[in-house]
């Protein structure tokens, strides 16, 4: 271990250069990604962006092609799944179907051959966490699906791991369940503080539960950050499309000089880059794409100040809590979010201001951050 | 960063051993029996095999006095009548009883188990069955002869001019059920918004089966016709029952002339090149399909 | 139309037209033309496959001066057991004159060795094809698909050859043995795509919980595989009952099954023809595969659909 740089860094899980093809199609392409001791890390993605390959190769279920996997500082990329000290709990629950709850979260402990009083012990433990004491001598197919996937994650924590593998656990489950269960994770996170890898495609899952998440595309990661940082200052367009419901204004245009200032047009449109908070000096000139969120557009009397427009309902989308305006200005069309309560009819003139404070502009060829 | 040590990737041959070593069966079935067979008697049936197997290769002599054989050339056209009759009629009743059972009928369990209940019986038993129905002095002909008829003539196994005919029948009641079945299987396999908008676009039903079900069927239909096809080839144990390849040789068939000349007329290098000829039947059949239907899929 | 006037009134234009009802002509249920066309056609379909049974029956329950007489289809005047009895006990084939009961020992002797062995080993050949494929697995399953459709008698001599030569030509056990080389083909496909259709996230979860090859075959994929066993005993039962070939090719006539004693007791030129004590061996022949068709219903269906490739 004394060439081992990671045993300093407090990582839990490393994974270097990994590469994953089945055939010609290459799933996973050098991908590296340290997880710190006790961190709750999401990996987002739509399907077949390579977030649940990259989980199975962590578990020891997928061989990778190349590179390398640590947990704990040991070298696990070829050991069997049971050795590397992980849990994991599955979409579909995964649960033995002939065997009742109790000895579905024994099985691990029998195959090992455990002690008996030992695994009544930790069955006892886990049951009581997550409150399903009641349950244990029913079996799978008696059980709804949200208890079905609390005796999954209790499989999990019977066996006494370091790290725990979620892949898209809360996905077969109805919205209300699913809400329910999300808090409990992030409640079990809280009291195990052990290490969880989560892969899911539902953003709101990554945002309310993860201390990281890291955003996959084609096998790569593009992001990997905080939940805030992800949502305010996404690194590429494709980040900041995925995240956030509805989805970011794109407005493609130009940087512009104009008064000694640097600007944003569009269709011959100017807008003001006052408050953006940009990775280096912005010249003129340059083909971009401007990214405001919904909620980043104030709309008459929430305009605080900046620079202010003028604009046309095209439609209107009540939602409950909020309204959601589609306004047209400068040849595009852009969704507003306002409180629920402000009515607009359509065609009417409303004034907008941009929060360029909030904003992103992504250079128009290579979709970065600027 | 680069500084972790490496273990090498474990030894493929022992990754998965235990799952290697319980295909011991099939890897041996498949390279040893089913491969090797083949090839095995591919190459003795260029020999000149009497009694006992040898090594001395003549050419092609075996299939030059195979296809001068007058029984080898009955045999065939036999297996030429029966193949395209069967497969014409088996497809054609097998889908119609489908259709017919795919009307939202009442007892179709009860249907279903008296058209499938001859698959479950042995072709020895349907020869023996069918042997008897056919018998000209008790049979179908003397019922109907008793009935006033009596210049009515239908002794398929006595005439040697359609004693296939008469082994096609018994064929046909044995096998039909399970195309009906695989069928039936097809039709319940087309979403049922098909029918619907058939319906709602006012498309008389017997066009809706001839131009939608039908095509969209047509991976059915070749699966079907591969399984009756290769039966075709094999038929053998039916023809043994029925007429024992009577009258004379008249409804003689390549298995069963295969099975004589290994087994009787000790010549066996004519039974391995007709049984090669079988091969290359079966081969014509089997190579399209399989790359119909496998060629162009990847795994992934 | 007395029944709309009772119906909550909806406004507005749609609600008018709901109230009416429908106007059309009330669908006909039972008799129409289009039923008896198809009860027609499925009902003279039906005749046409139960005849051959009900003939068999009638004539074994007929005496033979009864037969001489005619009508194959005509119900017994009198009914006689007497052919049940000889079929069984005393029929000759050649100089045995025991009936079929030897051939129908055989044959229990021959099908259920073979039925275990070959689901046995079909089985776990089909769990590792689907759970733990390794380098070549898929070539060699290939070859064993492909082989099921190249005709026996290209493969019979051969087996003949390498049973002499390991002294099993002739016994029960080379009989047991070419049945469950020659079963193994369906029945592998047949548990492959069984075990290919369970949710791969239970054997995952297994590996997880540490279980091994073994292991995860008796004690998580078993418990759950009983249907499947049940149709893969249906269809090894029934086809090997009813083979005729490996019977005749690699026994002897000591120990011939069923189905060869039978053909040559109805087909041996010699003596009398007694067509009640054939018809009658006949069903005790077809008696078994027939007991587990109707019994099994259902699973019999999804058998050979599931292995309609074995042709």
């Amino acid at each position: 271990m004394l060439n081992n740089v990671s045993a300093r860094t407090q990582s839990s899980v490393s994974i270097r250069e990994l590469s994953l093809s089945f055939g010609s199609v290459k799933v996973l392409e050098n991908l590296n990604l340290d997880i710190h001791d006790g961190e709750f890390l999401v990996l987002l993605g739509s399907s077949g962006c390579g977030k649940s390959t990259l989980l199975n190769c962590i578990a020891g279920l997928l061989e990778p092609t190349e590179g390398q996997i640590f947990i704990k500082d040991r070298n696990v990329t070829w050991e069997e799944p049971k050795d590397r000290g992980i849990g994991m709990v599955f979409q579909s629950y995964a649960l033995y179907p002939q065997m009742t709850v109790e000895k579905n979260l024994s099985f691990g402990l029998r195959v090992a051959k455990v002690p008996k009083d030992e695994i009544d012990r930790r069955v006892a433990r886990a049951s009581g966490i997550l409150q399903i004491e009641p349950l244990l001598k029913r079996k799978p197919s008696e059980l709804s699906g949200g208890q079905r996937q609390r005796v999954a994650i209790g499989r999990a924590l019977v066996r006494d791991v370091d790290v725990f593998l979620f892949d898209e656990p809360l996905s077969n489950l109805d919205a209300k369940l699913r809400s329910e269960l999300r808090v409990e994770i992030k409640r079990l996170h809280q009291a195990l503080k052990n290490t969880m890898i989560y892969v899911t495609h539902d953003q709101i899952e990554a945002l309310t539960l993860a201390d990281r998440i890291a955003i996959m595309k084609s096998g790569v990661i593009q992001q990997l950050d905080d939940p805030v940082t992800i949502y305010n200052r996404p690194k590429n367009r494709f980040v900041a499309g995925f995240i956030g419901s509805p989805s970011m204004n794109f407005l493609t245009g130009e940087l512009a000089e104009e008064g000694g200032h640097t600007v944003f047009k569009t269709n011959g449109v100017s807008f003001s880059l006052d408050g953006y908070d940009a990775y280096g000096p912005l010249k003129g000139g340059r083909k971009v794409i401007l990214g405001v969120r919904p909620e980043h557009i104030k709309v008459d009397g929430d305009i605080a100040g900046g620079e202010v427009h003028e604009a046309i309902v095209d439609i209107e989308e009540p939602m409950g809590a909020d309204n959601l305006l589609w306004l047209k200005h400068a040849g595009h069309v852009m969704s507003v979010r306002i409180g629920g309560a402000r009515r607009y009819a359509v065609g009417a003139k409303v004034r907008l201001a941009f929060d360029m404070s909030m904003a992103s502009l992504f250079d128009a060829g290579t979709e970065e951050r600027i | 960063m680069a500084a972790h040590t490496q273990p090498g990737r474990p030894n493929q041959l022992f990754r998965n051993l235990n799952s290697k070593i319980a295909s011991i069966p099939m890897m041996l079935t498949a390279v040893v029996i089913f491969l090797g067979g083949t090839i095995w008697t591919v190459v003795y049936s260029f020999t000149n095999s009497k009694l006992l197997p040898r090594l001395s290769f003549v050419g092609l002599d075996q299939y030059e006095r195979l296809w001068d054989t007058p029984r080898w050339i009955v045999s065939i056209q036999n297996l030429a009548t029966y193949g395209c009759f069967s497969l014409i009629f088996s497809l054609t009743i097998g889908f119609l009883l489908a259709a017919l059972m795919d009307q939202k009928i009442r007892f179709e369990n009860t249907f279903r188990t008296i058209f499938l209940y001859p698959f479950a019986l042995s072709f020895i038993v349907t020869g023996l069955v069918w042997q008897w129905i056919l018998n000209p002095e008790f049979g179908v002909q003397s019922v109907i002869r008793s009935l006033g008829w009596t210049s009515f003539t239908f002794d398929p196994l006595y005439n040697s001019d359609i004693v296939i005919y008469g082994i096609l029948i018994a064929a046909l009641w044995q096998g039909t059920g399970l195309v009906m079945c695989l069928m039936l299987a097809g039709l319940r396999g087309i979403d049922e918004d098909i029918w619907k908008a058939a319906r709602v676009d006012g498309i008389p039903m017997w066009k809706t089966y001839l131009f939608i079900i039908i095509p969209m069927m047509r991976p059915v239909f070749v699966t079907t016709l591969v399984i009756i096809a290769s039966g075709i080839v094999r038929i053998y144990d039916l023809v043994v029952a029925q007429t024992s390849g009577g009258p004379g040789i008249a409804s003689d068939v390549p298995a069963k002339y295969v099975y004589d000349y290994m087994f009787f007329a000790q010549n066996l290098g004519q039974g391995f090149a007709a049984s090669t000829m079988m091969l290359l039947a079966v081969a014509i059949i089997i190579v399209p399909w399989a790359y119909l239907e496998f060629g162009g899929r990847k795994r992934g | 139309m007395d029944k709309s006037l009772t119906m909550p009134t909806i406004s507005g234009q749609a609600g008018s037209r709901l109230e009416a009802g429908p106007q059309g002509k009330r669908p006909r249920k039972t008799l129409s033309s289009r039923n008896i066309i198809v009860y027609g056609a499925l009902g003279l379909a039906a005749l046409y496959y139960l005849v051959p049974l009900y003939v068999m029956v009638v004539t074994s329950l007929k005496g033979m001066p009864e037969i001489r007489l005619g009508n194959i289809f005509s119900p017994p005047m009198e009914i006689t057991f007497e052919p049940w009895v000889k079929a069984w006990a005393q029929a000759c084939t050649g100089l045995n004159c025991d009936g079929l009961s030897r051939g129908f020992w055989n044959s229990v002797r021959i099908t259920v060795p073979s039925v275990i062995v070959s689901i046995a080993i079909a089985s776990v050949n089909g769990y590792a094809l689907a759970n733990w494929r390794f380098k070549g697995s898929e070539i060699f399953f290939t070859i064993l698909i492909v082989g099921a459709f190249i005709p026996y008698q290209v493969m019979i001599y051969p087996i003949v050859i390498a049973l002499r030569e390991m002294g099993l030509y002739g016994t029960l056990y080379g009989l047991i043995l070419v049945h469950s080389i020659f079963g193994m083909p369906i029945q592998t496909l047949l548990f492959r795509n069984y075990f290919v259709s369970l949710p791969e996230e239970l054997f995952k979860a297994a590996r997880i919980d540490g279980a091994g090859f073994w292991q995860i075959y008796f004690r998580i994929m078993l418990p759950m595989s009983l249907p499947i066993f049940v149709v893969s005993m249906i269809l090894q039962t029934t086809g090997i009952w009813n083979d005729f070939l490996f019977g005749v090719v690699f026994t002897r006539p000591d120990t011939y099954p069923m189905t060869v004693q039978l053909n040559n007791i109805v087909n041996s030129v010699q003596g009398v023809k007694e067509y009640n004590v054939n018809m009658a061996a006949t069903l005790l022949t077809g008696a078994v595969p027939l007991i587990v068709y109707f019994v099994s219903g259902r699973l019999f269906v999804r058998g050979i659909a599931a292995g309609a490739v074995k042709g």
